[in-house]
């Protein structure tokens, strides 16, 4: 040890105390994970030991100098049996455990915090209802599950917290969700997985799991001032959008009010239920499919609208449970194009901006 | 006495033979030119191992950037287009063709009786396509590189880079070509040219594997084929395919990728299982055990295959109840393998065994197969190939069943038949020195990587948090290690051709019809064609002759 100089030996010592085998457990779906994982490495261990136990016996055992003559035999059908239906029984069980992880993760509960994430290329762009906007951090309080939608701007990226087990691709053009509970308050990693480009490995952030109370303190710090829902109502009238949708008999669009998770009879005969992807296909390629009643005169919005400002109109037509708030939207639109006062500050998304014409009714 | 072991002949007696498919002619004509199915997968032999070189030192760049954190060797770009053309390299350049064009194509014709491949020209042909399809790929990557990953996700390779994606993907396009015909001669030779006697039970375990490996080639290959001319529609024409602002669908690729790419992990490793299936057998001078179920595995292994691909999309948003069908196919195509694996353990059971060279290659395979194929399960497994998949697990995982399991597999064969093949002995001390430092120097750099995988460090990263460098400074060292492991053949081998001991013709004592010709081969291979009268691996038979030659001669 003496010849170790006191730097060298700081600094490995440093090294190896930094030294990460094996990641935080911090989601109520992370034991289930880790307890399927060490099955999983068992099951190796154990074909290990025993096809390692058989080929160095067999080697030691018929060696040449100590079996000079082998014996020849056939195979055996009852060995091949044997070796064919325990791997497979053990495979099967792995199967179904697996599968109920696998549903367990992609299926949240109903009463889950919803919170956006918009990837692009080299951030995550994470919106919360409540108008919280957050680049390569997102803010979640624990014991509450959290439901993370994601879509991604360009190419594909995948959202991956190891600390909680889960990951998801975020998809160009479709909205795939993850589902978890933190269960302690800390930072952890937030990578993204799926190779994107130049700066792949700069994706990265982290999530900061919080008290519920610190969560609430932090959200009322940091938000925008307008929700989504609010940022989707005014989007919703800059697009000049509620001049078919306007909510009346006489509107040449169908009326928004409830529409949410309705389902919905399409021309086709077909029968759809208006999700958030529903939502959004609608809005970008609205002669897709056509709801029954109703002619293809929507023109498209392809190209006009961010991902970011998309959620906030699915966000919008989501709060429309009632009547009451479309008429009262009615009303503020008239003022809004009267006079345009910004609502809220920052992170409305480009498709909020003012387009020429487009608050016209 | 007809059961006894009689000594093996006499090896410094030995001579080469005056005339075999090298000597046959000279010149480079003759080579570029030749129909012998011996002289193609020579060819074959020298260009691949161009590219594993070429790739081999991509891998070592890949491994000294990760040594520190931070992005410090190269740029990031310069990384993605390093560990892309390392993958596109290794796998359409060197682990595709590896096996079956080389000793594949050298052995098949001898193995099952016959004077040469169905179709001599369209084997050469496949020789030309498959380095036409290499100078594409070493054009793209001197002209300034590719940076999709070997995997050219869209819409990513199609709208997003500005890199020479269409060359690239236009030299596998033409490589695949190359694995077409050579899966198209092995089908029609296994069927057509069989010498008489040889049913199809009496074949090699090596041509049964083949044979599995030339229907994914033939079925798959094309699929791929469409796959990369539709990614160079998309960013040539920008026909929308793929693009979801045009109507198109991103995961299309995904699953038109991964439908060839998939049943390509067994394009890679099947050859390397019908490699092994001959070591283990001749070292251990016994058959090997169950031969029905090892050659009906392989089928099963090929047919299965084909229907596992969405196990690469768990996570990419497709319906729940599809990626549960995806998952048990998955499942059941691990069964095959376990079979192979058992069976070959119990050939061993009540054999004579000696570790040459090549069965000490073999016992890598054994081990870090197992091992690449139950951590396999790990991802098959939905619940747990969420937090595994794009980390470094499952790099781990398929570079212990395609380095571990394949280039181990090679390797063995390589050493198996180049006795076979040229003549000559290696020097026998440094080859096993070779085999068991490779061993150890892939061990030290892939088995840290399951740990990182664990943790959750993605794949393709040029940098790193701070708290995962201790892996990987262990993996790198491994894979310095490994570097000699893999540096030493190509020093003795060459070397072999001119000092090494005179082989003989069967100096393993093996059953097959290639041993039981002079070493190496006359071009037209057999003087006169054999009468298959015997089971394979009939080590009585052998003893038989052997010991009738003995008398007759003496």
């Amino acid at each position: 040890m003496s010849h170790i100089s006191p730097v060298l030996w700081q600094f490995l010592v440093n090294w190896l105390k930094h030294f990460a085998i094996f990641p935080p457990e911090a989601s109520t779906i992370a034991p289930y994970a880790d307890a399927l994982y060490f099955a999983l490495v068992g099951m190796t261990i154990v074909g290990m030991l025993l096809v390692g136990t058989m080929v160095t016996f067999f080697a030691i055992r018929y060696r040449k100098s100590n079996h000079p003559q082998a014996i020849q035999m056939e195979g055996s059908t009852l060995l091949e049996a044997t070796w064919t239906l325990i791997p497979l029984g053990i495979f099967l069980v792995f199967f179904v455990w697996g599968a109920i992880l696998y549903f367990r993760i992609f299926n949240p509960p109903a009463n889950s915090m919803q919170v956006y994430v918009v990837g692009k290329q080299w951030m995550w762009k994470a919106e919360h209802p409540g108008g919280q906007h957050e680049i390569n951090a997102l803010h979640i309080p624990v014991g509450i599950p959290v439901q993370v939608t994601l879509i991604s701007q360009d190419v594909f990226h995948s959202f991956s917290i190891p600390a909680f087990r889960v990951k998801r691709e975020a998809i160009p053009g479709r909205y795939t969700t993850v589902y978890f509970e933190a269960t302690t308050p800390g930072k952890y990693h937030l990578f993204c997985t799926q190779y994107c480009g130049t700066d792949h490995s700069a994706m990265i952030g982290w999530i900061y799991a919080m008290r519920p109370d610190d969560y609430r303190k932090w959200a009322a710090g940091n938000t925008s001032g307008a929700s989504l829902a609010q940022n989707g109502e005014r989007l919703f009238a800059v697009m000049g959008c509620n001049a078919c949708h306007a909510g009346n008999s006489q509107a040449r669009g169908p009326n928004l009010y409830g529409l949410y998770n309705s389902r919905i009879r399409m021309t086709d005969g077909t029968t759809m239920i208006a999700n958030d992807a529903y939502l959004r296909e609608k809005i970008l390629n609205p002669s897709l499919h056509v709801p029954a009643g109703y002619v293809p005169i929507m023109p498209t919005y392809q190209g006009q609208i961010s991902e970011e400002g998309l959620i906030d109109l699915v966000e919008y037509i989501k709060s429309l449970d009632s009547n009451y708030r479309l008429t009262q939207m009615m009303n503020k639109s008239e003022l809004n194009s009267a006079q345009p006062a910004p609502i809220g500050g920052a992170n409305q998304g480009p498709g909020a901006a003012p387009l020429p014409g487009a608050t016209k009714p | 006495m007809s059961s006894t072991i009689i000594s093996l002949p006499d090896q410094t007696t030995a001579r080469l033979p005056r005339k075999s498919y090298l000597n046959q002619e000279y010149g480079l004509k003759s080579w570029l030119l030749t129909g012998d199915h011996k002289r193609i997968a020579i060819l074959y032999l020298i260009s691949i191992t161009f590219f594993f070189i070429i790739g081999g030192i991509l891998a070592g760049l890949i491994r000294m950037e990760l040594l520190t954190p931070a992005a410090d060797l190269m740029a990031t770009d310069t990384y993605n287009k390093v560990f892309s053309m390392h993958g596109i390299i290794m796998i359409f350049l060197f682990l595709v063709p590896s096996v079956p064009a080389t000793i594949g194509n050298f052995l098949i014709p001898l193995m099952v009786g016959a004077r040469d491949l169905a179709f001599p020209k369209i084997n050469l042909l496949s020789w030309y396509l498959y380095v036409i399809g290499g100078i594409f790929i070493l054009a793209a990557m001197v002209l300034g590189g590719v940076d999709t990953g070997w995997t050219f996700t869209t819409p990513l390779s199609t709208h997003y880079l500005n890199t020479h994606v269409v060359t690239a993907a236009m030299g596998i396009f033409i490589a695949g070509f190359a694995s077409i015909f050579t899966g198209l001669n092995f089908i029609v030779t296994v069927h057509r040219m069989r010498c008489p006697g040889m049913t199809w039970f009496r074949l090699p375990l090596f041509v049964w594997g083949h044979y599995a490996t030339s229907i994914i080639m033939i079925l798959g290959t094309p699929v791929l084929a469409i796959t990369l001319v539709l990614v160079a529609m998309e960013r040539l024409f920008d026909i929308g395919v793929f693009d979801p602002t045009k109507g198109g669908d991103p995961l299309l690729f995904q699953h038109l990728f991964w439908f060839y790419s998939h049943p390509a992990v067994y394009i890679m490793i099947l050859p390397g299982m019908a490699v092994i299936s001959e070591v283990i057998s001749t070292f251990s001078r016994k058959r090997v055990f169950g031969y029905t179920a090892v050659a009906f595995s392989s089928v099963a292994i090929a047919v299965f295959g084909f229907l596992v691909w969405e196990h690469h999309m768990f996570i990419m948003g497709v319906s729940q109840y599809s990626a549960l069908v995806f998952s048990l196919l998955t499942m059941l195509v691990a069964v095959p393998s376990a079979i192979k694996i058992f069976n070959w353990a119990m050939t061993m059971y009540q054999g004579s065994i000696t570790f040459e060279t090549p069965m000490l290659y073999a016992f890598g395979f054994f081990g870090l197969f197992t091992i690449g194929g139950l951590t396999g399960v790990f991802l098959a497994t939905m619940g747990m190939d969420i937090h595994l998949t794009e980390t470094y697990f499952v790099v781990a995982h398929f570079h212990f069943v395609m380095v571990g399991g394949m280039l181990m597999a090679y390797l063995a064969g390589i050493h198996f038949w180049w006795p076979k093949m040229t003549g000559r002995m290696y020097p026998e001390a440094i080859s096993k020195l070779a085999a068991v430092v490779t061993f150890i120097g892939f061990i030290v750099t892939f088995f840290p990587q399951f740990l990182l995988g664990y943790l959750g460090m993605p794949r393709r990263y040029a940098a790193y948090p701070a708290d995962f460098q201790v892996l990987n400074v262990f993996s790198t060292a491994g894979a310095s290690i490994l570097g000699i492991g893999y540096l030493l053949p190509l020093f003795y081998l060459p070397w072999s051709l001119i000092y090494g001991k005179i082989a003989g013709d069967n100096p393993w004592q093996a059953t097959g019809l290639e041993w039981q010709i002079q070493s190496p081969p006359l071009t037209e291979n057999f003087v006169e064609i054999p009468i298959m009268d015997h089971e394979a691996y009939d080590y009585e038979w052998l003893a038989n002759k052997t010991q009738h030659e003995v008398q007759t001669v003496g």
